[in-house]
């Protein structure tokens, strides 16, 4: 079967892009070549961290997203606002202050992913129970964890939790909701949009799944929407209270917030896309402690930590502290009947390993490493990235794909012009 | 193929957090080639146990990992001080690690057992105060 294209979010503004080395270098996938003078992302690789935008110093890489004024203003629209946009405000003493000022942006309802998230809880803590699961369990929530996984780690798809992450049951909850209370909206009429800290749950949107779409209808930019809000909270009291989340639920917002949640001292939390590389590598081998739960987080920090936020990481998770504080432990339990993860919230598409391979043909592509390992052996080992591949191993692959020359290398090419003058020098004196 | 594709590492004894290092280069290279993950599972667990090994009792060593059409063979190459009993150090449970290695969890007894149940087959050459030799090999 061939599998549709993945569709990203992450991309570049060419007339910004200066062709320099830092996304190239930082990319944990390597997914970035320089040619020609600007960065190309390789779609088969990037798995939407977003690591290159944080790094670029040039803005020159961006994130896609729905703007706010694309939103048809015809429709009933529900905000789904994630516990991370509660971290971002001064002085915030109270989650509603945010939620009324959503409506008075023209959203019609709100529904807080936190409150989903406190439902994933209770369930992951029931899926932990069963004996016979692959352990550590890992979470499902953040898409470039679950992405990562199946381009490489073969033997821990069977380990994320198939359970739908907490944005994409919030949609479907939100839609129950507002269905209930105005029985006369159609689901056409109802729109549901979801406010993101980072390009990867954009990406997750936009990919949907095997056989349906995904229950969120619009991804707008956590930032963008913080200055609209900005312009229309009032800081005072509502007379009707919006939120309905507990200390869990925000405590998802931070890395350690999702696995402490669990009551269970055996999980790991574990966030920075490189930290988390190392940690599946550990698992994969075999080399890990005993335990239940394995949160995983791309951005520093967690949600934070996306780089569709306003707030550093670290001052967000402070003030997500002291909102919790006042809160009750959690808001959401599912009903005490329903013991494991019910139908309509299991994820249908299993993770399938999909390594991104040299050659179909396996003896094609032992070939094509071996002279790989000869290319690279010759090479100064230096991975300066002046060639446009961000390490020499790398550039030795491209060469021999035929999307890099040789001559790329200007240590290789220095070489070869210092041997050329030599030459010439040489038969210039044996004339004389 | 006439030549097999060969993978070579040295595997630094001096540094102990490095350990595990060539085993996940080999997993990568392995990943590229289409290689089934079972197999790459097998052949990572048995380089691992191999690596730490070689790190633990000879002062590190050598790896050299050949892929060739129908197996992959291992060979890891030390010149510690040799294995005195082989039978005794094949039993599960068995270990000469000392007690500061086993604080870090390593030392179980564990390694060549694994060596020998993740692979197809395994043969040890080794001579005391000369070294170890142990090849290994994965059919595919």
């Amino acid at each position: 079967m061939i599998m549709p294209e993945y569709k990203h979010s992450v991309s570049l503004d060419i007339d910004k892009c200066k062709g320099c080395t830092i996304c190239l270098k930082h990319c944990p996938t390597e997914a970035i070549r320089i040619r020609d003078g600007r960065a190309q992302i390789d779609s088969r690789r990037c798995i939407d961290c977003g690591e290159c935008i944080r790094r670029c110093h040039h803005k020159a890489k961006k994130a896609i997203y729905d703007k706010f004024s694309s939103i048809p203003k015809d429709k009933f629209l529900i905000a789904l606002p994630p516990p991370t946009l509660y971290g971002q405000f001064e002085n915030l003493d109270d989650i509603d202050y945010i939620l009324q000022g959503l409506l008075d942006l023209g959203f019609n309802y709100v529904y807080e992913v936190a409150r989903a998230a406190e439902l994933v809880t209770e369930y992951t803590r029931r899926y932990l129970q069963q004996k016979d699961i692959p352990r550590p369990v890992i979470s499902s929530a953040c898409p470039v964890i679950t992405r990562l996984i199946t381009l490489r780690f073969p033997y821990l798809c069977d380990n994320v939790i198939p359970i739908l992450p907490p944005i994409e049951i919030a949609a479907m909850l939100a839609r129950d909701e507002a269905k209930a209370l105005h029985p006369e909206l159609k689901d056409e009429d109802i729109c549901t949009v979801f406010i993101s800290p980072c390009p990867a749950k954009v990406s997750y949107v936009k990919n949907g799944f095997k056989s349906s779409k995904s229950n969120i209808d619009y991804v707008v930019s956590l930032s963008d929407i913080y200055f609209k809000l900005l312009d229309v909270m009032k800081m005072q009291k509502v007379d009707v209270p919006v939120s309905r989340v507990g200390m869990v639920g925000v405590g998802w917002a931070s890395s350690g917030g999702e696995g402490s949640a669990l009551l269970n001292d055996r999980y790991l939390a574990a966030d920075g896309i490189e930290n988390v590389i190392e940690v599946l590598d550990q698992i994969e081998n075999g080399d890990f402690p005993c335990l239940e739960f394995i949160e995983l987080n791309a951005c520093n920090g967690g949600c934070v930590g996306g780089v569709m936020t306003v707030e550093n990481p670290y001052i967000a998770k402070v003030k997500l502290q002291s909102i919790r504080r006042y809160l009750p432990v959690t808001q959401n339990r599912p009903p005490k009947d329903d013991t494991a993860i019910p139908e309509k919230f299991s994820s249908s598409d299993a993770l399938t390993y999909s390594p991104l391979t040299l050659s179909n043909d396996m003896a094609k592509a032992m070939s094509l490493m071996a002279e790989i390992e000869k290319i690279s052996s010759e090479l100064p080992g230096l991975d300066c990235g002046s060639c446009g591949s961000p390490t020499c191993k790398a550039f030795a692959q491209d060469v021999v794909n035929g999307e890099a020359q040789y001559g790329d290398c200007i240590v290789k090419m220095r070489e070869i012009i210092e041997a050329m003058n030599k030459k010439e020098g040489d038969g210039k004196s044996g004339d004389n | 193929m006439s030549t097999p594709l060969v993978f070579h590492y040295v595997v630094d004894g001096e540094n102990f957090t490095s350990a595990g290092e060539a085993s996940v280069q080999v997993k990568k290279n392995l990943r590229v080639l289409g290689i089934s993950p079972e197999i790459i599972r097998r052949v990572s667990i048995a380089m691992y146990e191999g690596e730490i090994n070689m790190v633990i009792h000879a002062g590190g060593g050598e790896a050299d990992v050949s892929v060739e059409p129908d197996g992959i063979t291992i060979v890891l190459t030390d010149h510690g001080p040799g294995i005195a009993d082989v039978n005794l150090a094949m039993q599960e449970g068995f270990s000469t690690a000392p007690d500061n290695i086993r604080a870090l969890g390593f030392g179980a007894g564990m390694g060549l057992p694994n060596m020998k149940r993740y692979t197809d087959e395994m043969k040890i050459d080794t001579e005391l105060g000369k070294g170890t030799k142990i090849t290994m090999k994965v059919n595919i």
